[in-house]
């Protein structure tokens, strides 16, 4: 669990679900992301096939991720970065940390990465008193405002434009001319213009990893992390090691599902392969290029049931359809991860003790895995979950009683029937108008709707009935 | 009338049907019959296992999957009228995959398993005539049925052939109403907050009827509606291709 959040899962939902702007915001851009990506995927009549090349791919390098990780170690080596190597989160930030001190750094940039907030690494620059600048427009808002993302792809989602302004004009100096979003972001691109020319490091996540050439690749649409990367003298990438793809082919392949699943874009305005530091007759470029290669769990999901869920390429089609983020956003999950995914990453990353609501709270609908580009089982990885919390001894002792006794009477089908005869005529006493608008034990149903009463006797009787009727004539 | 040639169907008439609205049970045998089928109700069922398996008890669930096999795999078919019940029996093989003895048992029963509405137009090539219904109804797409076993097609058709039934389009008819199963009463205002969206587009048709596939989703929206003081009235889809649409709606009172 990240360190803002120490309430309860139900109780920030129900803070959520309270938060009418919050919806307002969620709705804005979920409901404009779903209408895009269904356009994109109209004028994508292979899309099938893509994804399932997509899944082959990722599968392929998750199959055989030490050789790829050692081509593109050697290969990065080659063009002249130095790779590192992090077990956990800890590790990835100190040597994030130890190379801005080497480089006797004040200031650093960074361009918008999951990654550096799965392993939580603004908190150890501020710690480690190195002024961080987030560049990504949407992580300049959440950094103003001391938040953490509520979406993988739109980190400031949860914010409507009017909160912005409020924002905005509170921190630029002078404050943006207008409160239309063209003004705000040219007051934003005037703020965060010094910022790139004067900062010591740069540092940015990869939404690939080429092994073939060793170079990473970010997608943006803004331009901030190739203004991130190129000014400072050190470039540092931190990276999952499911990043890797065999070549930059297959990266376009990835991409032409990333791009299109996100945004309902064709292609992302920026898309730059980093390959090294700057070499000799270079206009520009840093003087050194660090590739940091996380672990943070991940060798452990290759083994385990969780394995498809590191093809996961980070879209976030999955949350903007999911039924429950649109209803609560990204911060009631209170990993860095929302969603559908978040729910089946969290677990993994804070353990499912913190945070085992997440899997649960999800209609098994299915609708995350029909859009998922790479063809992630969703369900079937938070069902994953659900078992293990239930041989873990999670559950909660009413929940386990009450399933219980419930499979102890579907196991006997004499004495289920009995049973449901005797809870079909209590039920038809209570709702005698068609309908219960009160139930003990199932507040849960009837606070917020009617009970339809049972409509007669069970089918089972009836059917019965029927039959010994039919004999006897 | 049944065939002695037909294919001879399990009816697997689902935990919820069976205790809340047997007509919806009825209605399948009846249009099976039509159809063709020899259907036969075996006695050793109770409920696929969903609650448990949903809830991580995996040994429950494998345990209630063996009953169903057992009971079922003598039939030609098993039919249900949920996509919910029936996408967790094409589950089974994944519940039961580490076991020699039942996990290809369970692979065979998944394989003949199917949704009612589904199975009477794919399978039996089954058209109504002869029924008329002067309503409008709008439909929603219950998600396993949808996603698991590709219910869309079918019940449309089937309601096409239903002379003076208007279908009209609902908003978001692919996205879940916020049943979920244990869902709704383990987070419940999360399930509120989801119902009542589904049940302001329900209402925005201006519809005289909600149909869908699964009694469920069925029974929550219709609660919803209810509370809400909304007078649409609420019938699974198998009811109304059965001629049950002049019959009590779900929550009426003959």
């Amino acid at each position: 669990m990240t360190a803002q959040d120490q309430t309860s899962f139900k109780a920030r939902a129900g803070a959520a679900l309270a938060d009418t702007t919050l919806k307002l915001a969620i709705d804005r851009t979920t409901g404009t992301a779903e209408r895009k990506r269904a356009a994109a995927l109209a004028g994508f009549p292979e899309f099938e096939a893509a994804r399932a090349r997509g899944a082959a791919i990722k599968d392929h390098v998750i199959a055989n991720l030490d050789h790829y990780l050692e081509t593109f170690e050697r290969n990065a080596t080659a063009a002249g970065a130095k790779v590192h190597w992090a077990a956990t989160a800890e590790e990835a930030c100190d040597i994030v940390v130890r190379l801005c001190r080497e480089a006797d750094a004040k200031h650093v940039t960074r361009s918008k990465s999951m990654l550096g907030e799965e392993i939580h690494l603004p908190d150890a620059l501020a710690t480690a008193g190195i002024e961080r600048v987030e560049t990504d427009l949407a992580e300049h808002i959440i950094q103003l405002a001391g938040e953490h993302p509520s979406h993988i792809i739109w980190p400031a989602m949860h914010r409507t434009r009017e909160q912005v302004a409020v924002l905005f004009n509170a921190d630029h100096k002078p404050p943006p001319d207008a409160e239309d979003p063209a003004s705000m972001v040219q007051s934003a691109r005037r703020v965060l213009r010094e910022k790139f020319l004067s900062a010591d490091v740069g540092i940015s996540g990869a939404n690939f990893l080429v092994a073939d050439t060793g170079a990473t690749c970010t997608v943006t649409n803004e331009g901030n992390a190739e203004l991130t990367t190129t000014p400072p003298r050190v470039h540092i990438v931190t990276a999952g090691i499911e990043k890797l793809v065999p070549t930059t082919a297959h990266a376009f392949a990835l991409l032409r599902l990333l791009v299109r699943s996100a945004t309902g874009g064709e292609l992302t305005q920026y898309t730059t392969f980093h390959c090294g530091p700057k070499r000799p007759g270079d206009a520009d470029g840093p003087e050194e290029m660090h590739i940091v290669l996380v672990d943070n769990g991940r060798s452990r999901m290759i083994k385990d049931e969780f394995r498809e869920m590191l093809r996961c390429i980070r879209c976030g089609a999955c949350m903007n359809h999911c039924v429950v983020y649109r209803q609560i956003g990204g911060h009631a999950y209170g990993g860095t991860y929302p969603g559908p995914m978040g729910a089946v990453l969290t677990p993994v990353l804070d353990g499912l003790k913190q945070s085992r609501d997440l899997p649960f709270a999800c209609t098994m609908n299915g609708r995350c895995a029909e859009v998922c580009p790479v063809r992630i089982p969703l369900p079937t990885l938070l069902r994953a979950w659900r078992v293990r919390s239930w041989e873990e001894g999670l559950e909660k002792a009413p929940m386990r009683a009450g399933l219980g006794l419930w499979a102890t009477l579907a196991r006997r089908p004499g004495l289920y029937r009995l049973a449901s005869a005797i809870a079909v005529r209590t039920l038809r006493v209570l709702g005698r108008s068609g309908w219960i608008r009160s139930l003990p034990l199932a507040g849960g149903w009837t606070e917020h709707r009617d009970l339809p009463a049972p409509a007669g006797g069970t089918f089972m009787e009836r059917y019965k009935a029927e039959r010994a009727k039919g004999d006897s004539r | 009338m049944s065939t002695a040639s037909g294919p001879r169907v399990g009816l697997f008439v689902t935990c919820l049907v069976d205790a809340m609205r047997p007509q919806i049970g009825f209605a399948a045998l009846q249009l099976l019959e039509e159809a063709g089928c020899r259907v036969e109700v075996p006695r050793q069922q109770t409920c696929c296992g969903q609650p448990a398996w949903n809830s991580g008890d995996a040994a429950d669930a494998a345990s209630i999957a063996r009953q169903v096999i057992a009971a079922f795999e003598p039939y030609d078919y098993l039919v249900a009228p949920s996509g919910s019940c029936a996408g967790t029996i094409t589950h089974y093989p994944e519940l039961l995959a580490r076991d020699p003895v039942w996990g290809p048992r369970a692979a065979a029963l998944a394989a003949k398993t199917h949704e009612v509405l589904s199975f009477l137009v794919d399978v039996l090539g089954y058209t109504p005539t002869g029924l008329r219904l002067d309503a409008s109804a709008t439909y929603h797409d219950s998600c396993s049925g949808l996603r698991e076993l590709g219910v869309h097609d079918q019940p449309r058709a089937l309601l096409a052939a239903v002379e003076g039934l208007e279908l009209r389009p609902l908003e978001g008819d692919n996205v879940c109403c916020g049943f979920g199963g244990t869902f709704c009463v383990k987070y419940p205002a999360i399930s509120n907050a989801i119902i009542t969206e589904k049940a302001e587009a329900i209402d925005a048709t201006g519809a005289d009827l909600l149909l869908a596939g699964d009694l469920g989703c069925l029974m929550n929206m219709a609660g919803k509606l209810h509370r809400r003081g909304s007078k649409v009235r609420c019938y699974h889809t198998i009811e109304i291709i059965a001629g049950g649409g002049a019959g009590p709606a779900i929550g009426e009172t003959p």
